[in-house]
């Protein structure tokens, strides 16, 4: 039995989502290895080299590797797969994008987003938005996975001492072609990794609001800065910053919520953080039943005041 | 060109479900259900297409139970063309694979040039079905599109990804789920409802497709999330920092 982990990396590094996966793989109890495709990605292999608990290391360098179009992507898994009982993606964009499409050329259900592994063929997931979790166990003889990433203690990025080997890469599928991007500039943590979020909700009322309120505060505390789905839509922040059912789930140490009512689809994503810190005027908020400290406070002098009390 | 949008009926997005007491489930019985939210984009969006005059027929699919025929009448009163029902029985359990191959069927007979599905159901969270759709039919994929432009024999998809947006480029035909921020679906009008019921509505079964729609993963079990301890409110700033500090040492 050996697990086949698809790492996400920008080809120089690793993300770190890739580190929470490996665990993830190795709590099935057989070899891990480590997928690194992409172009001209060797620092990102070598990397995926040192983390603890990895057998070896496959390369496939090409061209059509480099953007992640999941056609080309999901071939060279599919080309791999063989040798597998086990094929690991994070959950996050792009795993999701990839994941389905092996596990359907493989004739295989697929299970998302699992945040603990109970025996080799069974797992725990979340369902609707998190207010239940489903026990599921697979049958297929390739299991396709993705890993919520916050189920899972990351993998050390050293101390590991795996073989690098180069495998042959997939062609391009000539179906798909990468265009541009446009990534959001950002000198605070990633999100998803951060320790401390500091998320705002609607009640901020505009963007220059939102970044003239909140940015101390996450400046003070080294925090990522995040959103609810209003906020989001009103366009007070960028997409990438929304946390919740569809946007990021994140489970930081102290997620600190200015402003956000609590929906259910909020809640979904950040309900396991360690501490919740909730700021709103309405007693009535939904967040505060989740909350471990809420202060019932108009946030526009609250917030203030906390980073002069910091 | 015809663009097929599937649809699901689920919990309604506002209804805060319960898990049965005997592991089993949730509880579904007598809640509200309404159209996927994704979902809803996503016939918006063929809507919008052939307003535009890129897209000649949107035809609606769902698969599940007779009451889907309310969902695809929605899908119609927004401005879809026809529907199909994939009929399966009540105590049977569709997951993405077998819809995927439901819906790769209906793609072989009906030849849409575009696929328009929702990046994910709100209830079982899988965001599997459009990648397991093009992947079974050989069609590139646009997920979580948050605008798709259709030139020529190409569509243009921007995606939401984690750093971002990023846009690619694919050639028809092709599948495309949609997010949060690709439209604001319409409200149907009453008159748009009446005129949904006129129009076609064609039932088929998984057999006649020739879809083996068997599960391939077993739920076990379905219990509660582990429940977070009862909070406290602070009364202002400083007993909120101090304990922060001191009590739950988070700063």
């Amino acid at each position: 039995m050996t697990a086949l982990v698809i790492a996400e990396h920008d080809h120089g590094t690793l993300k770190s989502a890739t580190l929470n996966t490996v665990t993830a793989a190795a709590a099935l109890g057989g070899d891990v290895h480590v997928l690194v495709a992409g172009h001209n990605a060797a620092a990102a292999a070598s990397a995926a080299a040192q983390i603890a608990g990895v057998a070896k290391v496959l390369h496939a360098d090409a061209a059509a590797l480099a953007e992640g179009l999941a056609e080309n992507v999901a071939a060279q898994v599919i080309a791999l797969a063989p040798g597998y009982s086990h094929i690991l993606f994070p959950a996050t964009a792009a795993g999701k994008n990839v994941a389905p499409r092996v596990a359907a050329l493989l004739d295989v259900g697929q299970i998302s987003d699992i945040t603990k592994v109970v025996a080799a063929d069974t797992f725990e997931r979340p369902i609707y938005a998190g207010n239940a979790i489903a026990t599921v166990q697979s049958a297929d003889a390739t299991k396709v996975i993705t890993v919520r990433t916050t189920g899972f203690d990351p993998a050390a990025a050293s101390g590991g001492s795996a073989a690098v080997e180069t495998v042959a890469a997939a062609a391009d599928s000539g179906k798909s072609s990468f265009v541009g991007r446009e990534v959001t500039k950002s000198d605070r943590p990633e999100l998803t990794a951060a320790k401390i979020i500091v998320s705002g909700g609607r009640a901020l009322g505009s963007n220059d609001k939102f970044m003239e309120v909140l940015t101390p505060l996450a400046d003070k505390l080294g925090a990522a800065l995040g959103a609810s789905r209003a906020a989001v839509d009103a366009g007070y922040a960028p997409n990438d910053w929304q946390v919740g059912q569809t946007g990021k789930i994140v489970a930081p140490q102290l997620y600190v919520a200015c402003g956000i009512s609590g929906a259910i689809q909020h809640l979904a994503g950040m309900k396991d953080s360690k501490v919740i810190v909730a700021i709103n005027k309405d007693p009535e908020a939904p967040i505060f039943s989740v909350a471990d400290y809420g202060l019932e406070a108009d946030l526009f002098t609250a917030v203030p005041e906390l980073v002069a009390a910091l | 060109m015809k663009v097929l949008v599937p649809v699901k009926r689920v919990v309604d997005y506002n209804v805060k479900v319960r898990v049965k007491s005997d592991g089993t489930g949730v509880d579904i019985a007598n809640v509200k259900m309404s159209m996927n939210p994704f979902d809803e984009i996503a016939v918006e969006e063929a809507v919008r297409l052939k307003e535009k005059g890129a897209v000649t027929e949107v035809i609606a699919v769902s698969c599940g139970v007779t009451q889907c025929q309310e969902t695809l009448r929605t899908a119609m009163a927004i401005g879809a063309d026809r529907a199909i029902l994939v009929e399966t029985p009540a105590d049977l359990e569709l997951q993405p694979l077998a819809v995927a191959k439901l819906l790769k069927a209906l793609v072989d007979k009906e030849g849409p040039s575009l696929v328009i599905l929702g990046k994910q159901a709100i209830d079982d969270d899988c965001n599997q079905t459009g990648q397991m759709l093009a992947a079974l039919t050989g069609m590139p994929q646009g997920t979580f599109a948050s605008k798709v432009e259709v030139a020529g024999d190409k569509v243009s998809v921007t995606r939401e990804v984690d750093g971002g947006l990023e846009t690619v480029s694919l050639s028809l035909p092709a599948v495309v789920t949609t997010d949060l921020r690709l439209n604001e679906p319409r409200y149907v009008t009453l008159p748009n409802i009446m005129k949904a019921k006129k129009k076609p509505l064609d039932i088929v079964k998984p057999a006649d497709l020739g879809v083996d729609v068997a599960p391939r993963i077993k739920t076990l079990k379905v219990g509660e999330p582990p429940k977070r301890g009862a909070g406290v409110k602070v009364p202002d700033v400083a007993t909120l920092v101090t304990k922060l500090k001191t009590e739950a040492k988070v700063i």
